[in-house]
């Protein structure tokens, strides 16, 4: 690996130490706070489970983010992930309570505009909403499971000193499930970024033990994690627990409970196929914040309670440190784009080239664009998106709705199949019958990714995606996942 | 380690419970040494009763001591460390009373015209009824905290009758033909033995908030 490429991932790492050094406290904050927990215990427990949440099931939720905007080059990404880290490092310095998933958020589309990338709205809209449905869910876990509890233990009866040695193991407990649920949802945040130019190749072979390429970059991330609450979350521990409301260790408890449940049902794709193929609706896989999850649910215990103990200006400027710091990582990451692209000469973005061949057209016209308009363009090649766009709208008959569509299927993305790269195909996650179609393809080359992955369903029905129902989710966004390793195996 | 942290915090409740029972035979004994007192003055029963009090009043120390390290040591319920220290050290200064009575009754020997002897010895036992409801109270502190108010009811209404009583007793004394310095010296025997009732009703009225504090 490039020496530039580790200068370039410490950005996630910097970002990955952030979120340590501040979730760690909204999983174990108040059962070491209030020296139920002690730190040590609590520190080695969140860093075991972060990683085995991050390396396990951290891949659902970073789609979603890869989608918001592909962020193609290291150095880009690491201005990225660096960008949201010193925000998040800032604002914790000030006392600002803050969201590393926010954060994040604000640097990609920072890095959108500066590329002159398109922000996936669909994208950008899922992300909104879950601000908004994640406490909420999570207030009304906290009142659900407060109110079980609460009977619970007026019911049984226990000693004092019996309750307390179980909310202490529950502590630990809900504290590991909390981390698992962290690692597995945020390290989209951290690491997310880098997947579209990850540095690392899978290793590992057959089917009982295999590493992949993004679960060796969750891990790197989710150690930068662990660093993070050994170094500098007992400080933050301290202090938190009751910022906002008094609670119990008991209604602690719950708050870590329905806090980890939130966030693992924004992460968990097991959980996903499970209600598609029930027909219920699913959830969104997105990186939800850690610190508005544990804010909800803490307010919903506080509301059951009566809302007297709320201290309301604590809220509201947690509510406003939300709104502000998408917008100042995006500040920082644009001006700091500007500088690495300018004044070190680092290409933060690649661009590609697009051509509107034959086959190009009649694509695009399969997919409902009218071409008629577009024949003026036919087969010139164009350097970059800028150009290609400002083409399109100089035409005659524009048609702004179709820019994403045209984009998409003239980008060229050369790729051939050469014996040395069907070699690799061992340590590949494909099966048999996939390798199979691929070796088939030996000597081709194609032009653009489409193609190719056009020619793969047309040698195999394996690489062919299931129809797309809800039931199905899961199985295409694996194959998506397998046609992606593909791409990026055999690329020129 | 789990199971070592249960068979520790087992130990731990018995210790409690072995406090609260401390007290309960210590409100018992207190009654039986006034009885004797009462019956016989200073013989073989009230000097067994004197001996049997110090034994327990020396184990509630010791136990007292203990449960406060080990809550400290292991960092127990510290949102409620506070409360049930203080609770503890209340309960052991009740047994601590009810000794220095005892101490004062083997030590100044006092005489009880035959009259007022009935009226002592109802005002001791309404004052370890009180104590015996403050027990139970304790004993729903730790376990059953919704039945808590059901056992503190009951210590205020024996510590009313104990000041009603006390105060019928000050005025049959201050009626009666004795020196002033024999009137004295039984008032203060009389408002020793009260003043047990207004600890338990002290201690009872900390319960009522602890409780409070311990809703979750």
């Amino acid at each position: 690996m490039e020496v530039s490429i580790l200068i370039f991932l410490t950005g996630g790492l910097f970002l990955g130490w952030s979120l340590g050094a501040n979730d760690a406290a909204n999983v174990f904050g108040t059962a070491v706070g209030t020296h139920m927990v002690k730190f040590w215990v609590a520190a080695a427990v969140c860093s075991i489970f972060v990683i085995l949440g991050a390396v396990i099931s951290g891949a659902g939720a970073a789609h979603t983010l890869g989608k918001l905007g592909a962020v193609n080059t290291v150095s880009g990404a690491g201005m990225a992930a660096f960008s949201a880290a010193l925000t998040v490092y800032w604002m914790t310095r000030l006392g600002v309570p803050v969201s590393t998933s926010q954060a994040i958020v604000g640097a990609i589309i920072g890095w959108n505009f500066f590329t002159g990338s398109p922000t996936d709205i669909g994208s950008l809209v899922k992300i909104l909403a879950t601000w908004v449905a994640c406490p909420l869910l999570a207030a009304f876990f906290a009142v659900l499971l407060f109110k079980i509890v609460s009977k619970l233990v007026n019911s049984t009866k226990l000693h004092i000193f019996r309750l307390d040695a179980y909310t202490r193991g529950g502590l630990i407990l809900a504290g590991a499930f909390g981390a698992y649920s962290l690692g597995a949802n945020n390290i989209a945040n951290v690491m997310g970024v880098f997947v579209p130019s990850n540095p690392f190749t899978a290793f590992g072979g057959g089917e009982l033990f295999r590493f992949t390429a993004i679960q060796q970059l969750f891990l790197l991330g989710a150690l930068a994690i662990g660093v993070g609450v050994f170094t500098y979350s007992k400080k933050v521990m301290m202090t938190v627990g009751s910022g906002l409301f008094p609670l119990s260790p008991l209604a602690a408890w719950v708050v870590v409970v329905a806090h980890s449940i939130v966030l693992l049902l924004f992460s968990s794709q097991n959980l996903e196929h499970l209600l598609a193929s029930n027909g219920l609706p699913t959830i969104p896989l997105v990186p939800v914040s850690s610190s508005q999850a544990v804010v909800g649910a803490v307010i919903g215990i506080g509301l059951l309670k009566g809302g007297h103990g709320i201290r309301w200006r604590v809220l509201g400027s947690i509510a406003s440190g939300w709104v502000t710091t998408p917008i100042i990582a995006g500040t920082i990451c644009f001006v700091a784009l500007f500088f690495l692209q300018n004044v070190f000469n680092q290409r933060v973005f690649q661009d590609h080239a697009y051509v509107l061949s034959p086959p190009v057209m009649e694509k695009l016209a399969a997919e409902g664009v009218a071409t008629n308009s577009l024949s003026a363009l036919k087969d010139r090649r164009f350097e970059s998106w800028a150009v290609l766009q400002e083409a399109l709208r100089a035409l005659d008959t524009p048609q702004p709705a179709s820019e994403k569509t045209t984009r998409a299927f003239a980008m060229i993305e050369p790729l051939t199949v050469t014996r040395s790269k069907l070699n690799r195909l061992l340590d590949s996650s494909f099966s048999p019958d996939q390798r199979a179609a691929l070796r088939a393809m030996m000597g081709e080359h194609f032009l653009h990714r489409w193609r190719f992955e056009a020619a793969l369903v047309e040698r195999s029905a394996v690489w062919r995606s299931l129809p797309a129902t809800p039931a199905n989710k899961l199985a295409n966004r694996q194959l998506e996942d397998q046609r992606e390793e593909a791409y990026l195996l055999f690329q020129d | 380690m789990a199971v070592q942290l249960f068979k520790r915090t087992k130990q731990l409740e018995l210790k409690v419970d072995e406090i609260l029972d401390l007290v309960s035979q210590s409100a018992m004994t207190f009654d039986q040494a006034i009885d004797s007192y009462l019956s016989e003055g200073i013989g073989t029963r009230f000097n067994q009763r004197l001996d049997q009090m110090v034994a327990l009043e020396s184990r509630g120390d010791k136990l007292g001591l203990a449960v406060e390290l080990q809550m400290y040591n292991e960092t127990l319920i510290p949102d409620a460390r506070g409360d049930v220290l203080t609770l503890l050290e209340a309960l052991d200064g009740i047994i601590d009373s009810f000794k220095g009575v005892l101490f004062y009754f083997s030590t100044e020997s006092p005489e009880f015209p035959d009259e007022l002897r009935q009226n002592y010895g109802e005002l001791a036992k309404v004052t370890c009824a009180s104590v015996e409801a403050l027990v139970l109270a304790a004993r729903a502190f730790f376990r059953d905290v919704q039945t808590i108010n059901d056992h503190l009811h009951k210590v205020h209404f024996y510590e009313k009758d104990a000041d009603v009583l006390v105060t019928k007793i000050r005025r049959e004394i201050f009626a009666m033909d004795l020196p002033l310095a024999n009137k004295i010296h039984l008032r203060f025997f009389a408002e020793r033995i009260v003043w047990i009732s207004d600890m338990a009703e002290a201690v009872a009225d900390k319960l009522t908030i602890y409780a409070i504090k311990r809703t979750i």
